[in-house]
């Protein structure tokens, strides 16, 4: 992604912004409905929490027509290669919320049936915890999703150099500065 | 999976290897003996007197001849991960195969592992869109082995709740239905009446889904105050918006022409691939369990059981519209003859305490620790039981060995069961009916796959 | 399991009508709680006892289910029964009689194997494959004797006793400091 090795002078720093307004402003979810929390995105879809505001109510059945995937549901075993490749499908950029904790962590299910957080499959970019997530919940994740696009703190993290999954070093801890994201108005 | 130096078309075949099946997929048709291709009409083939015809089936067509697609389990059908390989002439389904477990969750398992109170968070979740019916049917087994009495007023509630429960999952179907058809406002219609119902159920239970709010012995907390006029509110509502989507789908032209007359089924396939629910009475068989084998206070409220004639989905789809009107009657009923008293069954070995009562008594306290630590036992013994959930026919088979865990529950999900139709529902079949007849079956994949 | 008769406890809310239906002689046979009847018959048995209900109105094989008993092999079980450690259970329906019975088959230790039902009910089908993919009980003459809920390449039955549960144990790791 050519923007964040400009250096950046007047006119590209407006452009960088347009882009990554038109980034949040359109996300499309790719369907990935699973289990219980879908019923919630379906709800978080629906008239009465609406996402369409947000300009998201298209969810594209084609993963390469989509930017997000919204796993909602409990990920299992004989699922998890599909789960990949749906992934991969996609085109850059994409983002991932793991939405209830079934598929954030394992949640209830702690068994040989259920992979222990999708986070093993994909890279996450927000959790939203719940069983089922209310669509208030969900609708928090994605502005949260959105203010991580506004400020750009998303591609910084997933250039080379900063990875996403830190390696646990032997001997070494380094205080993790927590990343405060105010989601406010957008500017 | 992700290793980075794996080239593209490499990870292709990887993960095409990784998704693939094997023996549990449809195979083609060289591959396939006589006797299986003779099933290809579905497994009904081999009673006789049914209206299917053993010679209609082409024995020597050739693997090229047709084409055998595979709708993976992420598709645009909004009913689960169900991954559907067909094998279709030109436009033609000839057969299907449902490849099921992608939502497997070792439910059964991990009720060995959780109590008897804790079991109730766990059956939630097979049937998410009609939770009370899993919870009813588990905690009616387990009541049955323990023989407690359950309070007239918990009876009463949980009938409302189940009957509320039914008209959301049944606006659920609908919005999912028209919306596979291409029907979208009937999408946001249903969603924004089960709102309603929704919303009393957070206000009554805590949550909008997943509630467990049946408990052995009784619910886990009385109706809120008011809880009468929104009752009243719901049915009135969900009353009147019936009509509304009579106007919008039942009478129109174009859903009429894609449901009547699409997968027909007939009684004695239906009994022989034991669908029950609305499937089954789409055939014209009258077996409901609330009216034939009542449990809870079915027998004390009025109410109609809906039959189909021709069994196509266009009866399936009528029988669910109106099961909604017919539940909205029980509702009303039951916020007339709500008797009052207990929310919970009063004995002290199943129940737990009120919290204030555990500074007083210690007693209570004991009580109360072991109920939460251990968890009450059950006397050994095992049972069906069996409720009318939206799908049909839910059972809960439960063995007990005396402990505070169960040793073997295991949950009849009419889903599963119903899946079994899906093969003799789409033959012959176009593929853009093929979305319909899954809709139509109304599989919940958490059931069918627990 | 406990034989004490149904009619002796009031389970629940539903009244144990007493059965109007005798098995058929040569089998086992208990009062079950809060079913109607409860029949144990031996592998032999079985096929042509199932056949015999199905004549006699019991159209619906309502659910078909593995028990695996290898903490209770010395469970109570009616005389002349010898329990083994897997256990095929049957759930039948009659919709005109309005009963259900139920068959409770011992299907070996080593390795169980029975008659499938398919040819009688073939509803049965899916519900013997998961007996198979979860238990290991195979079923004579089923046509598809392959798995349905797990992978095509897991080995093991999952829920047999000996078979752990699988969980992972939590650990917080990089937990962040604080705010």
């Amino acid at each position: 992604m050519a923007l964040e090795d400009l250096q950046h002078n007047f006119l590209t720093g407006q452009v960088e912004d347009l882009v990554r307004w038109a980034r949040r402003a359109s996300v499309w979810p790719a369907t990935f409905g699973l289990a219980c929390c879908a019923i919630e995105m379906m709800a978080a879809g629906a008239a009465d929490y609406d996402l369409a505001r947000y300009g998201m109510e298209v969810f594209r059945n084609s993963p390469r027509q989509a930017d997000l995937m919204i796993v909602a549901g409990r990920v299992s075993q004989k699922m998890a290669p599909v789960l990949r490749q749906v992934y991969d499908q996609m085109m850059e950029p994409k983002w991932v919320i793991s939405m209830g904790v079934c598929a954030s962590t394992g949640g209830l299910f702690n068994n040989y049936a259920i992979v222990q957080g999708v986070d093993q499959i994909v890279p996450v970019d927000v959790y939203a915890p719940g069983c089922p997530p209310s669509p208030e919940t969900l609708m928090h994740a994605i502005l949260t999703l959105h203010e991580q696009i506004r400020t750009g703190e998303i591609l910084q993290r997933r250039s080379e150099g900063r990875p996403t999954h830190v390696e646990a070093q032997a001997n070494v801890w380094t205080p993790e500065v927590p990343v405060t994201v105010r989601v406010g108005t957008p500017k | 999976m992700s290793d980075p130096t794996v080239r593209v078309a490499e990870r292709v075949d990887l993960l095409a290897a990784e998704t693939s099946e094997g023996a549990q997929g449809l195979q083609p048709r060289s591959r396939t003996s006589k006797d299986e291709l003779g099933r290809e009409v579905g497994a009904v083939l081999r009673q006789s007197g049914l209206t299917l015809d053993p010679n209609d089936v082409d024995y020597e067509r050739r693997d090229d001849e047709t084409m055998i697609i595979n709708m993976g389990p992420a598709h645009p059908s909004t009913h689960g991960v169900l991954r559907l390989m067909l094998e279709l002439d030109g436009e033609f389904v000839l057969r299907t195969k449902p490849v099921i477990g992608y939502l497997h969750t070792g439910m059964e398992k991990t009720g060995e592992v959780l109590s008897y109170v804790q079991g109730g968070t766990n059956v939630t979740r097979m049937d998410y869109v009609s939770p009370i019916a899993n919870e009813l049917g588990y905690c009616m087994a387990v009541e049955k082995l323990l023989a407690i009495e359950v309070p007239e007023r918990a009876i009463w509630i949980r009938m409302m709740m189940a009957e509320l429960n039914r008209v959301a999952s049944h606006l659920l179907w609908m919005a999912t239905n028209g919306m596979d058809l291409g029907a979208t406002t009937m999408m946001i219609y249903g969603f924004r009446e089960r709102e309603l119902i929704l919303a009393f159920f957070e206000k009554t239970a805590g949550l909008r889904m997943n509630l467990n709010y049946v408990r052995p012995g009784g619910v886990a907390a009385d109706l809120p105050d008011g809880w009468e006029d929104d009752v009243l509110v719901i049915c009135d509502t969900i009353y009147e918006r019936t009509f509304e989507y009579d106007e919008l789908l039942t009478g129109q032209p174009i859903f009429r022409n894609r449901m009547i007359g699409v997968a027909p089924i007939t009684a004695e396939e239906a009994l022989a691939l034991s669908l029950t629910g609305p499937l089954l009475r789409s055939t014209g068989v009258a077996w409901d369990l609330r009216r034939s084998m009542p449990y809870l206070a079915y027998d004390q409220v009025d109410f109609d059981v809906i039959v189909g004639t021709y069994g196509d989905n266009f009866d399936r789809y009528a029988i669910r519209l109106n099961e909604i009107r017919e539940s909205v009657r029980i509702v009303r009923q039951c916020l007339e003859k709500m008797p009052s008293g207990d929310y919970r069954s009063q004995d002290p070995k199943v129940t737990p305490p009120p919290r204030a009562r555990i500074d007083e008594s210690m007693e209570a306290l004991i009580h109360h620790f072991k109920l939460f630590t251990e968890g009450f036992h059950v006397p050994v013994g095992e049972v069906y039981s069996a409720i009318e959930s939206p799908r049909g026919e839910l059972g809960c088979y439960l063995v007990s060995d005396g402990g505070p865990k169960p040793y073997r529950l295991h949950v009849r999900g009419p889903s599963f069961v119903n899946l079994q139709a899906v093969p003799l529902l789409m033959r012959g079949g176009l593929l853009s009916d093929a979305i319909t007849v899954i809709s139509s079956v109304d599989p919940i994949m958490g059931e069918v796959d627990r | 399991m406990d034989a004490r008769s149904a009619r002796d406890r009031k389970g629940g809310n539903a009244e144990v009508i007493p059965l109007p239906l005798a098995a058929p002689p040569g089998v086992a046979t208990a009062d079950v709680l809060a079913s109607d009847l409860g029949c144990f018959p031996t592998t032999d048995q079985y096929f042509n006892l199932v056949r015999s209900f199905k004549d006699e109105d019991f159209e619906m094989c309502v659910d078909l289910c593995a028990v695996d008993y290898l903490e209770h092999l010395d469970r109570p079980l009616p005389e002349g029964v010898n329990g083994t450690r897997f256990e095929v259970v049957v759930n039948l329906l009659s919709l005109s009689k309005k009963l259900r019975v139920r068959i409770r088959v011992q299907a070996g230790d080593e390795e169980p194997r029975v008659d499938s039902l398919f040819v009688l009910y073939p509803g049965t089908e899916a519900m013997e494959r998961e007996a198979f993919d979860l238990y290991g009980v195979l079923f004579s003459n089923h046509p598809d004797m392959t798995r349905i809920l797990m992978p095509e390449d897991w080995e093991g039955h999952p829920l047999r006793k000996d078979y752990a549960v699988g969980k992972v144990p939590v650990q917080f790791k990089e937990a962040p400091g604080p705010r």
